[in-house]
């Protein structure tokens, strides 16, 4: 089958590799309808994350149909229009069970690098280096599901697949970072970074009864599509005071919950930036974590902040006395995807939830490498390249 | 960002040494270095989210950790705060592991033997089968991919558990 595969840092190309089999009695196999960039697959690209393989498939943000499913597959049959969380989780093991999915026991089958650089392993996922498993990922004409009843769900017909596409990562990652940091009616929201990750957390703050969301970035189309289709206000930290806006726009106290949906790569618009990137450079630090800095920072005193950006090892200058002394709550996740699909999925159907905007360009697969020219470069303001595989 | 990956071999050929040449799970993890003190085998313990009655029916364990045999201690008790079940185990003093059993690891470490069985025991016990990576793969063996493809064959069977 034809696939994007990873040749090197910075370098992608459409290949032929082989089919993917089933190999548990769990799994299924999945016919790509439509696969997506997503921003964390920058850092894969750039060769920020550090387990990748010449030929490796990228991918992890799908949906298909099921043409082949294993002989413990009980809720899928072939044919089935799935979307498919990122995520690979049994839904058996302890954390499966207390709705952690991205932290299953079982889903990740090269334990031994994450257990060593972090301390423990989380779940595997789909097209994300061999340290979350080494699965083949979704940019490919098909892709092995494992524990397919866990995590492929069936797409009502009322959802088109353009919609359905982002309830796969992008919308249950922004509705985990506003649910788990704890967004309540009457609450000012804050959200670092205007991609589809930041849109999903900005609306579904907006939904949880939010009186007031902010998202901030630095280009303007991103920052106009929020008005648009989410409804929430904006800030440009290249032409605003970002500091000073939220406290007046917070009646001095600060965003209630600030959210960072930027990851390891983030800019900014000083010289933190230069000195974030001399380090990274020379080693010293492996992140660049300007956008967690500015939402502790700015956080009011007692408040919640969630890292939904992914970040892959260390920081530097990290605001460990605001934290402290200001009583903040931070937590940070990979999507526990399993856990709010299905209601994502009604309110996609509802109407409630709209995401076809993020999608600014649709592709065949054979034009990937040059979709993530654009995505990476934000050329002709792209926020999300959508490929069709199978098209 | 070459360098990253370049980093990124060494680091994990740096796993691999220290897994082959019986480094981990002996008290030498970088924290505990000049505290650690000679001792006998290490209990290896995974905590099953099941009940102890599923764990072992009949008082048959799954396969892998069945065939540790004699040659292992193995413990079972309920898991503070209804996690399920612990099950620990450790080699008893100078004994050797069952032939078969030692092929599963990649090394002739026995230590490494015994984390595969029960990695794979309570994967066995928690969803009825052992996760397999995907298959024909869809990497090539490259001089630069051969340190991190050792890694992984290696972390299919081990960490820190």
């Amino acid at each position: 089958m034809k696939a994007l595969v990873w040749e090197g840092a910075n370098e992608l190309a459409v290949r032929q590799v082989p089919d993917p089999q089933i190999r548990n009695e769990q799994d299924a196999i999945v016919r790509v309808r439509r696969t997506v960039t997503c921003g964390s697959d920058l850092h894969l690209l750039g060769g920020y994350v550090p387990f990748m393989e010449r030929g490796d498939v990228l991918g992890h943000e799908f949906l298909g149909d099921i043409v082949e499913v294993g002989p413990q597959v009980r809720n899928h049959k072939v044919g089935d229009r799935v979307v498919v969380c990122s995520f690979i989780s049994c839904g058996k093991c302890w954390y499966c069970q207390q709705q952690q999915f991205s932290l299953c026991d079982n889903g990740n089958t090269n334990p031994m690098i994450t257990e060593n650089v972090w301390g423990s392993a989380p779940g595997g996922c789909y097209g994300y280096s061999h340290a979350l498993g080494g699965f083949a990922g979704s940019h490919a004409e098909y892709i092995r599901v494992p524990y397919a009843d866990q995590g492929a769900f069936t797409v009502p017909d009322a959802v088109s697949d353009e919609r359905a596409l982002f309830a796969s990562d992008s919308a249950p990652t922004g509705w985990m970072g506003a649910d788990l940091a704890g967004v309540k009616p009457g609450d000012v929201v804050a959200v670092w970074g205007a991609g589809a990750v930041g849109q999903m957390a900005a609306r579904a703050s907006v939904l949880l009864g939010a009186d007031r969301v902010i998202v901030i970035d630095r280009l303007d189309n991103r920052l106009e599509m929020a008005q648009t289709h989410l409804g929430v206000e904006t800030l440009n930290y290249e032409q605003q005071d970002i500091g000073a806006e939220l406290l007046e726009r917070s009646g001095g106290r600060g965003p209630d919950v600030c959210i960072e949906a930027v990851g390891m790569e983030s800019h900014s618009g000083g010289p933190q930036l230069w000195y974030d990137q001399i380090k990274q450079q020379l080693r010293i630090e492996s992140d660049r974590p300007v956008a967690a800095r500015e939402a502790i920072y700015n956080c009011r005193k007692g408040g919640s902040v969630f890292v939904l950006g992914v970040f892959a090892g260390m920081v530097d200058k990290f605001p460990l006395g605001a934290l402290m002394n200001k009583g903040l709550t931070l937590r940070g996740a990979q999507q526990h995807g399993q856990r709010y699909i299905p209601m994502l999925l009604e309110r996609m159907a509802r109407g409630e939830l709209v995401t076809e905007h993020l999608a600014t360009h649709t592709m065949p697969l054979d034009e990937a490498p040059r979709g993530y020219e654009m995505f990476k470069q934000k050329i002709d303001g792209c926020v999300r390249a959508v490929f069709q595989p199978t098209s | 960002m070459r360098w990253l990956i370049g980093g990124a071999v060494a680091l994990a050929g740096g796993m691999v040494a220290r897994r082959l040449f019986g480094g981990a799970g002996r008290g030498s993890d970088h924290w505990q270095r000049g505290q650690a003190r000679p001792r006998g085998p290490r209990w290896h313990v995974a905590t099953v989210n099941r009940p102890a009655s599923d764990v072992a029916p009949g008082g048959q364990f799954p396969e892998p950790l069945a065939g540790l045999g004699d040659a292992v201690e193995v413990q079972v008790r309920p898991a503070a705060g209804d996690r399920g079940t612990e099950i620990a185990v450790r080699l008893r003093d100078g004994a050797r592991l069952p032939v078969a059993a030692a092929r599963r690891a990649t090394s002739r470490d026995p230590e490494q033997a015994i984390r595969a069985a029960l990695r794979e025991s309570k994967q066995l016990i928690e969803t009825s089968e052992v996760l397999h990576p995907d298959y024909p793969p869809t990497t090539e063996s490259t001089p630069l991919n051969k340190p991190l493809q050792m890694a992984t064959r290696q972390g299919r069977r081990e960490g820190r558990l």
